[in-house]
């Protein structure tokens, strides 16, 4: 597949949501609290809502999201991250979210091709970043427990981290200031909630810049095994 | 530590602009701003709202139906609150 | 007390019960009038004892319905075979999520609480539908979960948004409003498999096979066997009889399954142009009494994930009580108030 620029670029994003979405949809039926059933299944929602606007810019949303191999997604690394204990989740929701508010309000404001959708979504993102915010605050200086396994989760997923703020090709925004900006925003939420800021590398030795190019982790694989089986089992099939 | 019983709320939605907030129904939260919250995810995601409140249950004082006629009984015989009490000549308008 | 006489304290007790019956039996009178008038009976009203124990059991059963069937459907949610189904089936799960909660709300206003509830489903006592024991195999169980399970529930459920009491009758309503779309989209669901490949025409034929019968049991067993069913209609908990709902369901389904080009697995099945019903063969109670009782297929299954979600999330929810006592926006008061400021505690 040769792919345009910006089709490059919706695909990076669109995969993103589209992933992440997958993996707050496992939480059905499995969160800590009915309330939190409620509120994870509407970023999932809001997400896929994302992913299925993007990948249709790049092509058929189903192509895309069934027939693709691993190695032709586009997606962070963080957000295919398996969701762990509640703690990671919201870990991980934390420093996706941050990250996507500042990358849809400077879309937003652009008049590029993604800021119709950016214009939307930046109003969604507003309230997962606020409900990972609320939650990190309250897991951080709940309990001992809870705050130990908060401390775990952000130091886990923080390597990943570095990889959101690598240039992407047809996407015109300030990187190096989004990444100052998301460091203080992030930093400033996990001071509150009485974590440190993780102080190690936030790339990773062997796969800096990795899901950009097609290179993830190995559970992702499994996901994507688990998302396609059904609809490869059935080519040319309607749903 | 075994506190997991978080308190009830009661959740108040306006619709729209214009019209005061009713009563949506209940919800579980540790605090005011997860209250808020739930209550938007829970009682809003059909577009049901554009503000809402969310009040502890055990801060609403309640008349009791031990004390409905006390209360609202003697509101029953004063016609002459109302506009329809009375007779006004038939052609005098905006009255 | 401990002044008076014994003398003294007998006769103040005897006339203590005595006017505590005379009061009993004048609320009573009101609180038969409001039902046959049609009126609803609200939390803080005096109801007897058995009304509320009715109520407390339906209610907490529906609810624990509703967060149990999550999970046979959230089973597909990641392997859903496009992003449009996947949307509409989180969406579903999501509602199914929120209508629990509507209804332990309903409970809460008749003094129990939801972790009360809570602890009673993870213990076994007290029920969820039977239907959610079953296991969906294949993606067209979602759709004729869609049409069938919910096409049934909805007919059990439209009733209620009469009941005679108004928290319950009020949830009903959202419920009832919000689920129209289910059995919308299992209906679609099942019709674009029906008339996709022949691999998929058959996974639909195959799905609406294991769910047709269990369907027909969600509406309980036969009138002349069901033990709540007389005093549940005449305190208009309950408007009409479980056969009664059966054949209407019924009656409603057979044209539907034709214009999906599906055939009801019942050889029995026919119209009775005299009755103005269709007739339909004999259902095992047999096996609804032994799914009922924990022989199902997913009976341990259902209630082990419930519970493991729960345990696992005790964690979070200590965690954000701690926080709330830490920092001054807790709630004031205490945690055992009642919903709608509502009963107070037995």
């Amino acid at each position: 597949m040769t792919l345009t620029v910006n089709t490059a670029a919706a695909l990076a994003l669109g995969d993103d949501a589209l992933v992440l979405s997958h993996r707050l949809g496992e939480w059905a039926g499995h969160a800590p609290v009915l309330e939190e059933e409620v509120a994870l299944a509407n970023i999932a929602l809001d997400l896929l809502g994302q992913a299925r606007v993007l990948l249709s810019m790049a092509g058929d949303e189903d192509e895309l999201a069934y027939l693709r191999e691993e190695r032709a997604f586009r997606n962070l690394q963080l957000v295919e991250q398996p969701n762990g204990d509640f703690a990671h989740t919201i870990a991980r929701q934390l420093y996706f979210s941050t990250y996507q508010r500042l990358l849809y309000t400077q879309l937003a404001s652009g008049d590029g091709e993604f800021a119709p959708l950016a214009a939307k979504a930046v109003k969604e993102v507003a309230y997962h970043q606020d409900h990972a915010e609320h939650w990190t605050l309250r897991l951080g200086d709940g309990t001992d427990e809870s705050h130990e396994r908060m401390s775990r989760a952000c130091q886990a997923l923080w390597r990943f981290t570095g990889e959101m703020f690598q240039p992407l090709d047809g996407v015109g925004v300030d990187w190096d200031g989004m990444r100052a900006a998301w460091l203080e925003s992030v930093g400033d939420t996990l001071r509150r909630a009485t974590l440190t800021v993780p102080e190690g590398p936030q790339t990773g030795a062997w796969t800096a810049g990795a899901g950009r190019q097609g290179l993830h982790t190995e559970s992702f694989g499994r996901m994507l095994a688990e998302m396609q089986h059904l609809h490869r089992s059935h080519p040319g099939a309607s749903w | 530590m075994t506190n997991t019983d978080w308190p009830l709320w009661e959740v108040f939605v306006r619709s729209r602009r214009g019209l005061s907030h009713t009563h949506a129904g209940s919800l579980h939260a540790p605090d005011a701003e997860l209250a808020l919250r739930n209550a938007r995810d829970l009682y809003t995601r059909r577009g049901e709202g554009v503000s809402i409140w969310v009040v502890p249950s055990a801060a609403i004082t309640a008349s009791s139906p031990d004390e409905k006629d006390p209360f609202f009984e003697p509101s029953a015989d004063k016609p002459y609150r109302h506009p329809t009490f009375y007779e006004i000549p038939e052609g005098v308008k905006h009255l | 007390m401990a002044t008076a006489s014994a003398h003294h304290t007998a006769r103040t007790q005897a006339d203590e019960a005595a006017d505590e019956a005379a009061r009993t039996a004048a609320y009573e009178v009101v609180f038969d009038a409001a039902v046959a008038a049609d009126e609803r009976i609200e939390p803080r009203d005096w109801m007897p004892d058995a009304y509320r124990s009715t109520l407390v059991r339906q209610i907490a059963q529906h609810a624990h319905s509703e967060i149990i069937g999550m999970q046979p459907e959230a089973n597909w949610i990641t392997r859903a075979p496009s992003l449009r189904r996947k949307a509409i089936l989180m969406a579903k799960v999501q509602d199914e999520a929120g209508h629990g909660l509507y209804l332990y709300s309903a409970a809460e206003t008749l003094g129990v609480s939801r972790d009360e509830l809570l602890d009673k489903l993870h213990s076994g006592r007290q029920k969820y539908s039977s239907i959610f024991n079953y296991p969906t195999l294949t993606w067209a169980d979602v759709g004729a979960i869609g049409w069938l399970v919910d096409g049934a529930a909805i007919t059990n459920q439209v009733p209620l948004c009469r009941c005679s009491y108004g928290p319950y009758a009020r949830a009903m309503i959202r419920v009832c409003k919000e689920e129209s779309f289910h059995q919308r989209q299992g209906y679609e669901l099942l019709l674009a498999l029906s008339q996709g490949t022949p691999e998929q025409h058959a996974m639909a034929q195959d799905a609406v096979d294991r769910w047709w019968w269990p369907s027909l049991m969600m509406f309980g067993p036969p009138d002349d066997e069901s033990s709540h069913s007389a005093q549940s209609m005449a305190w208009k908990i309950k408007r009409h009889s479980n056969d009664e709902l059966r054949q209407r369901f019924v009656d409603i389904a057979v044209p539907q399954a034709e214009s999906l080009g599906l055939t009801l697995p019942d050889p029995d099945l026919v119209w009775n142009e005299e009755r103005g019903h269709h007739d339909f063969g004999a259902i095992d109670w047999t096996e609804f009494w032994d799914v009922l009782k924990g022989n199902g297929p997913c009976n341990d299954q259902r209630i082990t994930q419930r519970r493991r979600a729960h345990e696992e999330g005790a964690w979070v929810r200590e965690a954000a009580a701690a926080y709330a006592d830490k920092h001054t926006n807790r709630a004031v008061g205490s945690t055992s108030t009642t919903g709608e400021t509502g009963a107070t505690r037995a």
